[in-house]
Parts: structure tokens; C-alpha cells; sequence
């Protein structure tokens, strides 16, 4: 109560004298606060900002002459490949005739592809002479199938942006890597290197 | 002789001010809240850790919904009407200008437009319509549509915003990037939830040591 009992007594009139007892007309407003006050905290607090971000993508020009396209150092290049199911691959250099350094990975947990980024970037940097740009060589090749799904594609590109790669490419699987690739699917039910 | 007498003063606090502000208050944050719009089109969009927040106007959105449908919205209505102008002188297709103005989105063929048009707004949901056809190369209206949208946007800035389901296939993907590509579209930006960036990871560090670079 915002209210407290100051009267000191009731003995203005003298002994006896009935008093009617006068009624305030004031409301007392405090639990009426009190509930605006509850409502306000409560909408806000259910409230979710649901302010959808973005993020830019820049698209090679394939219109370019190949002879001013950038080449990439063999030993520098990862290649991710998104498979069906949330399947991922992925090989360092060229990708060897019979497939023995054809790896899968996973989103995250163990053998995460972040782990795998990570390594490769700290392999390039320990390897470059160029002191003030290491990482220059160390280029990533994102090779979606055609049956990986949009998420699969954002989350790869996500992890570029949080494992801070500077160079990784957007490119057209290629049939020998797309066959691979739905091989390893269709085998692999928990998916482990093949 | 007596001690001076202090005035008895009342605690009573008037609350009635304090109960305006709360209602006030209240009040101001329900009339602003904005309830998220039916949308017409149901898309779930991954999350990234992307900090910046999409554009509210003047965009240029492609939505590829669950089933790889692609829809296109214009967000000016100037362009719209623009657009659709263009598109009747060269394309002689006759569209129903007011109409193609107020539509919020674009989802069928060339072919179909003015069916699609004669569809109510409100009955226009995305999983019953055919969405722009961009399936191959040989018939990938897209192309046409970037065309003309860029030609309208000639001058002005354009944010191209593409804006995709979840489980959508990468092949429908490909097919809006080939014909943002044909039309030397190399910008865009992809509408993604917030999320923030995993702990102990290299953009965590960065971030935390106040280099805020926009990704």
C-alpha cells in the first residue's frame, strides 16, 4: 500500500460524539500499476525481434578469359562437396584417381568440416614463405550435388564467414566427383570415410 | 509552551500518474508491435551468423519456396509498373498493369500471368501456384524477368535479395544464380535467421576484439 495510517488516534471530537466515518474517494491505484507494469515486462519479454539478416554473396563473372582468372596453388585448395542427408566431402589438392583421399565429414559434432577448414588453413599457413599474408594460397571449392539442399549450401558458406576464409568459390560439381558423391551417399547410412 | 508541531505529512504516493505512464506504455508497445503477416509464401530460412539486417525497401527479393518454386517481388511500385510495361512492349503480353502493381509477388510463367493476376491477392498462396519457370536452361524465364527488373532499376540502387527454404534442392539455386549471372547480377544477398557465431571460433575472436566487419 502506497498509503500509511497517519492519523494519530481519532480523538478529535470529544468522548462520545459519533463520528460517520468519512470514506475516501481516493482509488488507490498501486495494483493497477502493478498490472500495467506486469503486462508491459511480459510483452516484451515475448517479443522476439525476428529482423531476418543477410548475407552477400559475390558471384564469379564467368564471362572472364581464363587466362585472367585467378589460380589457385594445388596444395592450398580445399574441395567441399554437400551430398543427399546432410551428407559432406571433401579432399584436399586434386582429387586422386582412385579416390583414396575422397574423405566425408559431418556438419558438426566429430570430424566436424570446421576442424577440417581449420586444419587445412593452419597446414597452408605453417607452409607459406609470404610472412604478411599466409593464408594467401589456402582457397576453398564449394561443390554442391544436386541433391544437397539449400541449408546445406548456407551453412557451408556460413562457415567460411566464421572459420574467416577469404577465398572460397562456388563451383559446378563435375560428373566423376557427382557420381562419387551419390556412391557415398547411398553407402554410407552414419557417414565415415569410404 | 509547547514543541513546534511538524505538520503531518500524508505517504500516500498518487499513483494515478505512474498508472497513466504504465498504460501509456503499454499501449504504445501493443499498437507498434507488428504482427508478422500471413505470408503467402511459406519459407523457413537457415540461419547465419550474418550480422547485418536485410534491407527493407527498394529490394528485389527471389523466394524459392520447399518445392523449388521461384517467386519474385518487386518491392517499389513504381518499378512494378515499370516492369510490366516493358514487358507488354516487348513481350506483347498484355498484362494487366493496375493489377501486376498491386500484386505483392510474381509466381507463374509468362504464359500464365494474367491468370495469375486474375487471382485475388489473398487467394494467391505460393504452394498453389506454378512459381516462375527456371527448371533448365532452354526455359528459364527468370532470365527475362532479372532482365527487366535490372533495366527498371537502371540508376538506382537495387538490393538483390534471394531468400530460400531450408530443404529446398540446389539445383533450383543454381538455376536463379545462372540467370542472375546472365544478367551480370554478381551481388546479391541471402535472407538468413541471425545467429550467432559459434564460441571459440575465428569471427567469435574477431568480433570480441571489436573488429565488427561486415560479412
Amino acid at each position: 500500500m502506497a498509503e500509511l495510517d497517519t492519523s494519530g488516534g481519532g480523538h478529535k471530537k470529544g468522548p462520545g460524539v459519533k463520528k460517520g466515518k468519512k470514506l475516501s474517494t481516493r482509488v488507490d491505484l498501486t495494483p493497477m500499476v502493478d498490472l500495467g507494469f506486469l503486462l508491459i515486462t511480459f510483452f516484451i519479454f515475448t517479443t522476439t525481434m525476428s529482423q531476418p539478416t543477410a548475407f552477400k554473396l559475390f558471384l564469379p563473372d564467368d564471362k572472364v578469359i581464363p587466362e585472367d582468372q585467378n589460380k589457385a596453388k594445388e596444395s592450398g585448395v580445399l574441395t567441399i562437396m554437400m551430398g543427399a542427408d546432410n551428407h559432406i566431402y571433401y579432399y584436399e589438392g586434386q582429387l586422386k584417381p582412385d579416390g583414396s583421399n575422397f574423405l566425408s565429414a559431418s556438419y558438426n559434432g566429430e570430424n566436424s568440416i570446421r576442424e577440417i577448414i581449420l586444419k587445412k588453413k593452419a597446414d597452408v599457413r605453417s607452409r607459406s614463405r609470404d610472412a604478411e599474408n599466409p593464408e594467401k594460397d589456402f582457397v576453398v571449392v564449394i561443390k554442391p550435388s544436386a541433391n544437397c539442399n539449400y541449408q546445406n549450401v548456407v551453412d557451408i558458406l556460413d562457415e567460411m564467414a566464421i572459420n574467416v576464409v577469404k577465398k572460397y568459390a562456388l563451383v559446378d560439381i563435375s560428373e566423376g566427383e557427382a557420381q562419387l558423391v551419390s556412391v557415398s551417399d547411398k553407402s554410407s547410412q552414419s557417414p565415415t570415410s569410404n | 509552551m509547547g514543541r513546534a508541531k511538524l505538520p503531518r505529512k500524508s505517504t500516500f504516493i498518487d499513483m494515478t500518474a505512474m498508472c497513466d505512464i504504465a498504460f501509456l506504455l503499454l499501449s504504445f508497445f501493443i499498437l507498434t508491435t507488428k504482427f508478422k503477416p500471413a505470408e503467402a509464401i511459406a519459407v523457413t530460412t537457415p540461419s547465419s551468423v550474418a550480422s547485418k539486417i536485410a534491407p527493407g525497401k527498394d529490394f528485389v527479393l527471389i523466394t524459392i519456396d520447399k518445392d523449388g518454386k521461384v517467386f519474385l517481388t518487386i518491392d517499389d511500385e513504381q518499378k512494378r509498373e515499370v516492369v510490366a510495361n516493358t514487358l507488354n512492349t516487348t513481350r506483347n503480353l498484355g498484362i494487366n498493369v493496375p493489377a501486376f502493381k498491386k500484386a505483392g509477388f510474381i509466381g507463374a510463367s509468362f504464359s500464365g500471368l494474367n491468370s495469375f493476376l486474375a487471382i485475388a491477392e489473398e487467394n494467391r498462396k505460393g504452394d498453389q501456384l506454378p512459381g516462375i519457370p527456371c527448371k533448365d536452361s532452354t526455359n528459364n524465364e527468370l532470365i527475362t524477368w532479372m532482365q527487366v527488373v535490372k533495366e527498371a532499376h537502371a540508376g538506382a540502387k537495387m538490393d538483390l535479395l534471394l531468400k530460400g527454404d531450408n530443404v529446398s534442392k540446389y539445383p533450383s539455386f543454381k538455376n536463379v544464380i545462372v540467370a542472375f549471372k546472365k544478367n551480370d547480377l554478381l551481388k546479391f544477398q541471402m535472407v538468413t535467421n541471425p545467429e550467432n557465431a559459434p564460441v571459440g571460433s575465428e569471427l567469435y575472436k574477431k568480433s570480441m576484439a571489436g573488429d565488427g566487419e561486415d560479412n
